[in-house]
């Protein structure tokens, strides 16, 4: 058994001129980064680290955009064999308050001992220091000085155990900064060894990801797994890509890419949004797998994806889907990449009144579902009723797994740990069914919002907006409604007011939008204003989110 | 001429972006640095204007410091139409 900083060792030093990262940013050339380059960037952050005290096992955090420094920093961190930790950047839309909120918060709970980032940035993360804090070391990289390479034996991350934590993994939000997926070096080789076996990954692969590695989809699949592996890597900035999908497929085309993973929204987003003047002489023939993760998957996008991209080679047993999540490092389940993914019409009445998704028959009215493909070789997976026993075949459940690449725990919250696992199976939160080995994901249990592949927590957004003048505290309820354009879910604010003059009201309305932008980075596609009473509370007082969004698209639905 | 194109382009913004059709919104209002257009939505307006208008609109000018507000969007179009 081995480690991040064992797995890294070898590829240097069978490989040193072998390319690992292309890195691409806007307006700039490609710029590929050998093994040899990426080590000796990694033992200057290393020297660094050392030089500031940090020591192994602490946790250290790191705000980057895509680029080099992200990559050395993180490689220095595991060299040293401390925790890294990747960080979203502050975009323009949310307030830096809050940011720096959240960062502190995340502080209090992680407790980590450096913190790296630009210098542009530092003035951003002093804002989240507090007196007595965990935080020794705020590193900026234009202080790193470049160092001769360190003999390898010196490399404390050389002597880490398997067992250790490697790293530690957030979600977004409030909520979700609080809770780190801590994952050992065991847990994320033994996911790398069996996901890389049943995608059939070799040498001849080159992963081409623009996603962010804040994010286990990024970190993982377009991350860890190609530099680990020796498998080449385009990276590219998901603030370029987001502004100009062109660049996946030009830069598959370019790069001959043969593997990419994206959120169900970006079928939609790259089908939609790129012309065919950005596609001459693109070829992405090489492309063996598209694979859809991290939301809902959609067989309509797989299919405008298709549409798109067909006349530029594009295979259509290249989209591919996964379901995945932190907690068991990265993929649960993978479809098999040499037939297009399983779907089927199941009968849509069962499927919403008995819970059970019985195929479509007599021309009966029907949904199309498209399956996650099957559980990984080393993956267990049980679909469980309300009182935790399985349910019968195509009967939809709660999703439970088991697997020998776990989550160590959420970092420092034992009781949150605790509270995932029922009997030694992890709890997804997650609702689905199985048929014939393949698993169908069909909702959540838990009431998450997944917006473009990021979590949203709507107890979040409600703090915030019970904060906004006019509004009735405690008097508002957050959800999400699937918007079938964009391929994914879109979130609605309802809440009560007392206001009944229309400016008013639509003053409170501009004024609850902003609160949610400035303090999630996510702009509501609707303010719903409602008059008192109208929100659904349940026996104990709390808002009943699924009740309430029932009541919401029936309104909608009669207006 | 330009009030036709900032009619047009307000109203794509209202009903389409921001999905309020009652919403004004002035020529002089930061569109990008408020975050009323946040980063999927950018390249929306971008194509918008080049179904619209025949003016192209490359991704790297499409930021706060660059085009924040209606008028600018409008000076651009006007001055590539030429």
């Amino acid at each position: 058994m081995t480690t991040f900083s064992h797995l890294l060792q070898r590829q240097v030093t069978e490989n040193p001129e072998r390319i690992s990262v292309t890195l691409q940013q806007s307006g700039a050339d490609d710029l590929p980064l050998t093994y040899r380059s990426l080590y000796e960037g990694a033992i200057s952050y290393f020297n660094t680290y050392q030089r500031e005290g940090i020591q192994p096992g602490d946790v250290v955090v790191l705000i980057f955009q895509h680029g080099r420094d992200l990559i050395h920093s993180y490689w220095g961190a595991v060299f040293l064999g401390a925790i890294p930790s990747v960080l979203p950047f502050l975009t323009e839309k949310l307030s830096p308050e809050r940011y720096q909120a959240d960062l502190a918060s995340l502080i209090s709970i992680t407790r980590p001992a450096a913190i790296v980032t630009y210098r542009e940035f530092e003035a951003n993360v002093r804002g989240a220091l507090r007196e007595g804090d965990s935080v020794r070391a705020l590193i900026c990289s234009d202080a790193i000085e470049t160092t001769s390479a360190a003999a390898w034996d010196a490399l404390p991350g050389l002597r880490r155990s398997p067992d250790d934590v490697a790293l530690l993994q957030h979600s977004s939000g409030s909520t979700g900064l609080q809770k780190g997926v801590a994952l050992s070096h065991r847990a994320v080789i033994n996911q790398l060894e069996t996901y890389g076996r049943s995608l059939g990954l070799n040498r001849e692969d080159v992963i081409v990801s623009w996603l962010p590695l804040y994010h286990d989809m990024g970190l993982i699949a377009g991350f860890l797994m190609p530099i680990l592996f020796g498998v080449p890597l385009v990276l590219q900035s998901p603030f370029d890509w987001i502004g100009a999908p062109y660049i996946l497929p030009q830069a598959v085309s370019r790069h001959k890419g043969t593997l990419t993973w994206l959120p169900n929204f970006a079928y939609n987003f790259c089908a939609q949004k790129i012309r065919d003047r950005h596609l001459a002489d693109v070829d992405l023939s090489s492309w063996r797998a598209v694979i859809n993760c991290s939301e809902p998957v959609k067989k309509d996008s797989h299919q405008a994806f298709y549409e798109r991209f067909k006349n530029f080679g594009l295979r259509p047993t290249a989209m591919q889907t996964c379901y995945a999540m932190a907690e068991n490092v990265f993929a649960v389940t993978q479809s098999d990449l040499a037939a297009e993914p399983v779907h089927e019409a199941v009968d849509r009445e069962s499927f919403f009144f008995e819970r059970v998704a019985r195929l479509a028959y007599d021309g009966r009215p029907a949904i199309t579902l498209m399956s996650s493909g099957k559980p990984l070789e080393s993956v267990k997976v049980r679909i469980l009723n309300e009182r935790g026993h399985d349910v019968a075949e195509r009967t939809v459940g709660e999703i439970a797994l088991q697997s020998d690449c776990m989550l160590t725990g959420y970092y420092n919250r034992p009781e949150v740990t605790e509270k995932a696992f029922l009997d030694g199976w992890y709890l997804t939160g997650d609702f689905g069914y199985l048929a014939n080995g393949e698993l169908f994901v069909t909702g959540r249990k838990k009431d998450m919002i997944i917006v473009g592949g990021k979590n949203i927590y709507p107890q979040d957004l409600e703090a915030l907006v019970s904060e906004t003048p006019g509004v009735h505290a405690g008097r508002v309820v957050a959800f999400g409604v699937f918007d079938e354009s964009a391929g994914t879910e879109e979130v609605v604010i309802v809440a009560e007011v007392e206001a009944e003059d229309p400016a008013q009201r639509q003053e409170i309305g501009e004024a609850v939008r902003l609160m949610v932008s400035k303090n999630t980075a996510v702009v509501p596609r609707q303010v719903y204003l409602v008059g008192p009473k109208w929100i659904v509370k349940t026996s104990s007082g709390k808002v009943a989110r699924s009740a309430n969004r029932e009541k919401y698209l029936k309104e909608i639905q009669a207006k | 001429m330009d009030e036709t194109i900032y009619q047009q382009l307000a109203k794509y913004i209202a009903v389409d972006i921001l999905k309020q059709p009652d919403r004004v919104i002035a020529k002089d209002e930061p569109l990008i640095s408020s975050g009323l257009i946040d980063s999927f939505n950018r390249i929306d307006l971008s194509l918008f204007i080049e179904d619209n208008f025949g003016v192209v609109i490359d991704d790297k000018e499409l930021k706060a410091e660059t085009l924040d507000t209606l008028e600018k969007f409008i000076a651009l179009i006007l001055a590539r139409r030429k």
